[in-house]
């Protein structure tokens, strides 16, 4: 796309410069301290609290995460910070201030070999296979975007982007291991932080401050269907509607643009979803594990916490500005669209015409007309576009052009783009681009290390080569970061070529993910869980999801990948509302199958065995920290801030 | 740990708030809305950087 085509400066080049190099600097900086295999992989366990507290929180945040969330912004308002507010807070205080002693201090290597110390090797496998998966598809999902991102926007060459940027990663990576990634995941952070800011800055300016937004906002929700934010024209919603949290959940899913209902929102997400991913996914827990101390590994997550608290404010608020300004006259602010190219548009213009004297019906005119113009359109605009045609056989071509290209669909993933665009001249432009490609950094590094580890520690030692040297499984280390990051590279390729793919790949993250949850409550807060209940439990709820989706189908889709391919039972508002209640029933499902294993199986593990490992049988620790400075206390401290911020944006 | 984060950090951004002001210095007329803000941000990058620096060598005395 030619109109979305940025020029760096000389200036541009020398920030993306600089930063690389400080990233491959730090990697061989370390290089001396990787002696043995748990310097490796586990940072010899000596990294303060800060640290990996901004390690955890950049991990997570890979690049899709800045343009999605800028995406879901404009799309939903200022509902999206309960992915945030919801759905991370409350999981990432339980994780530091009732897990993590278990994790940290069953010295367990990594989230698969606490299941296997906890239950047995077939949940460890099921869960180190399954992960190992996942994160090789989710590094290889970023990397896709980053490399067609760069290709838009620069120019540059698709597979040379790809290539390169994985080469860096995997130079800092392979010389530095884990505390190579943790420490430019911490320089990272503070790249992307201060690289989106002045974006932030200028365009909350440029609206003209929070209230001029709010006000728009208001304009923009009471006619969604005139800014194509709906697909039916009598859609409206209260003028709060996107600038409210929780007015529009209550009003039920057809008050809110996310077509959510306040059940799924707070169990589904809140619940299910957030703990699921924070409380047991190794991408993050890794982080705090790699602590110096118990005190600095519970700390980590509540690190991560503040500014997670705030993030919205740099990836969600842009989303809003964006919307804010299309809606403002002379700001000359256009909502990111692909633009028709002229040959289109002629062929376009001929099947509006013969739509028009065929009378053909909407839906089928609509689709006919999208697929002359080579993109998706708004039916609500096209309808509209018909009936003027209609009214006026004589409307000239010039004005029918504006009408097409004004029903082309909104891209939202470009939201951030536009703004970067906007608001940066060279200079500033280098230095949010290197915050864009630092948080894809962050996320993929991640990734990386967290797929070397399990496969290392629990695949290879476990299954494949047990009682090998330590050189044996550094060398091991080092073999399988390349292999991770080409198998990345094949993952991106995948996702590329087949527009489904990501669909799928998704739903496959879901699968996993939902039930989980269930597996790691039930082990460590309840004694009497036995090896088989979990194991089998675990797989009940992963079947069960997979079931959910096969007889569920969310308004507007048709049987297939987005589900309802068994038979459509029920029909969810919105592919979100499906996702949060896939989760909810997976988890549901995995909890009760494993109770009930659980009490008809005999326990296979004794109590002394599972001391360490389960919260009745450990012994209280000695606290020697004053009461302020305790876990408890801070995570109450922030659960009291984040209540605060959900009711300022009531 | 053998190496303190604070120093790279601190190093980069000092390095970036200075190509950054200058470009802003010496071009005063790239503005967006009105605002030299490579200028501006440029010396916020720059004290950014210049504080990590000042606390890394302080704990490196201690």
């Amino acid at each position: 796309m030619p109109s979305q085509s940025i020029h760096l400066g000389v200036i541009d080049y020398s920030i993306l410069v600089l930063y690389v190099a400080f990233v491959i600097g730090i990697g061989f900086a370390l290089k001396r301290q990787m002696k043995t295999s748990a310097d490796f992989f586990l940072s010899g366990r000596n990294i303060p609290a800060w640290v990996t507290g901004l390690a955890f929180l950049s991990a997570n945040l890979g690049a899709l995460e800045l343009v999605g969330m800028a995406a879901s912004g404009a799309k939903y308002g200022i509902a999206t910070c309960h992915f945030y507010w919801v759905g991370a807070i409350p999981a990432m205080i339980f994780l530091a201030v009732f897990m993590m002693p278990f994790y940290y201090g069953s010295k367990a290597r990594s989230v698969p070999e606490y299941l296997k110390l906890r239950f047995d090797e077939r949940t460890r496998a099921f869960n180190s296979v399954s992960f190992a998966v996942m994160t090789i598809f989710a590094s290889g999902i970023s990397l896709n975007a980053l490399a067609k991102l760069l290709h838009n926007l620069l120019g540059w060459e698709y597979n040379i982007s790809l290539w390169i940027c994985s080469f860096i990663v995997l130079l800092y990576v392979l010389k530095g291991g884990l505390t190579s990634a943790i420490y430019t995941e911490v320089l990272q952070f503070f790249m992307i932080v201060l690289g989106f800011a002045p974006v932030v800055w200028l365009g909350l300016r440029d609206a003209g401050g929070w209230v001029a937004i709010k006000q728009k906002l208001a304009g923009v929700a009471t006619n969604p269907s005139a800014y194509n934010l709906a697909d039916s024209a009598s859609t409206t919603f209260h003028s709060d509607a996107w600038t409210s949290a929780w007015k529009p959940l209550i009003g039920g899913p057809s008050a809110n643009p996310m077509g959510i209902d306040l059940f799924a929102m707070i169990f589904g997400l809140g619940f299910v979803l957030s703990f699921g991913y924070w409380c047991t996914n190794f991408l993050v827990v890794q982080r705090a594990m790699a602590a110096k101390d118990m005190k600095a590994a519970r700390n980590t997550p509540l690190v991560a916490a503040v500014p997670k608290m705030f993030f919205p404010l740099l990836v969600i608020l842009p989303g809003m500005i964006a919307l804010a300004l299309s809606a403002t006259e002379g700001k000359g602010y256009q909502f990111p669209k692909a633009v028709i190219a002229e040959a289109k548009m002629s062929t376009a213009i001929a099947s509006v015409r013969q739509s028009v004297a065929s009378s053909a019906d909407v839906v089928s005119a609509s689709k006919t007309i999208a697929s002359a113009a080579g993109t998706s359109l708004n039916t609500v605009k096209v309808e509209e576009l018909l009936k003027a045609a209609k009214a006026d056989p004589g409307t000239p071509d010039a004005q029918l052009a504006i009408g097409i290209q004004d029903a082309v669909v909104n891209d939202y993933d470009g939201v951030i783009l536009s703004l970067v665009k906007r608001y940066c001249p060279t200079g500033l432009l280098g230095l949010a681009l290197t915050a864009l490609l630092a948080s894809f950094m962050s996320g993929m590094a991640g990734n990386v290390t967290a797929f070397n580890t399990v496969w290392t520690y629990d695949l290879y030692q476990a299954y494949i080569a047990p009682d090998k040297s330590d050189e044996h499984y550094s060398w091991m280390g080092r073999v399988v970061t390349v292999a991770g990051i080409l198998l990345s590279i094949g993952a991106a390729y995948f996702a590329s070529m087949w527009t489904n793919a990501m669909d799928i790949i998704q739903l496959v993250f879901a699968f996993v993910n939902a039930p989980l949850f269930a597996t790691f409550l039930l082990g460590m807060f309840w004694s009497r869980t036995t090896g088989t209940g979990a194991f089998v439990g675990l797989i009940c709820g992963t079947l069960a999801s997979a079931l959910f989706h096969a007889c569920t189908l969310s308004v507007g889709n048709v049987p297939g990948v987005k589900g309802g391919y068994i038979h459509n039972f029920w029909t969810l508002p919105s592919d979100m509302a499906q996702n949060f209640w896939l989760a909810s029933f997976a988890f549901t499902i995995c909890f009760a199958v494993t109770v009930l294993l659980s009490l008809s199986t005999r326990r296979t593990k004794s109590d002394e065995e599972l001391k360490g490992l389960v919260y009745s049988l450990t012994p209280k620790q000695t606290v020697d920290q004053v009461w302020y400075a305790r876990p408890g206390t801070i995570g109450i401290v922030l659960l009291i801030v984040c209540v605060i911020l959900n009711y300022i944006f009531w | 740990m053998g190496l303190d984060i604070r120093f790279p950090i601190g190093m980069m951004f000092t390095l970036i708030g200075l190509l950054l002001s200058g470009a802003g210095f010496f071009s005063p007329d790239k503005l967006s809305l009105g605002i030299n803000i490579n200028l501006i941000w440029g010396s916020i990058l720059f004290l950014f950087g210049a504080l990590m620096w000042v606390s890394a060598v302080k704990a490196k005395g201690k």
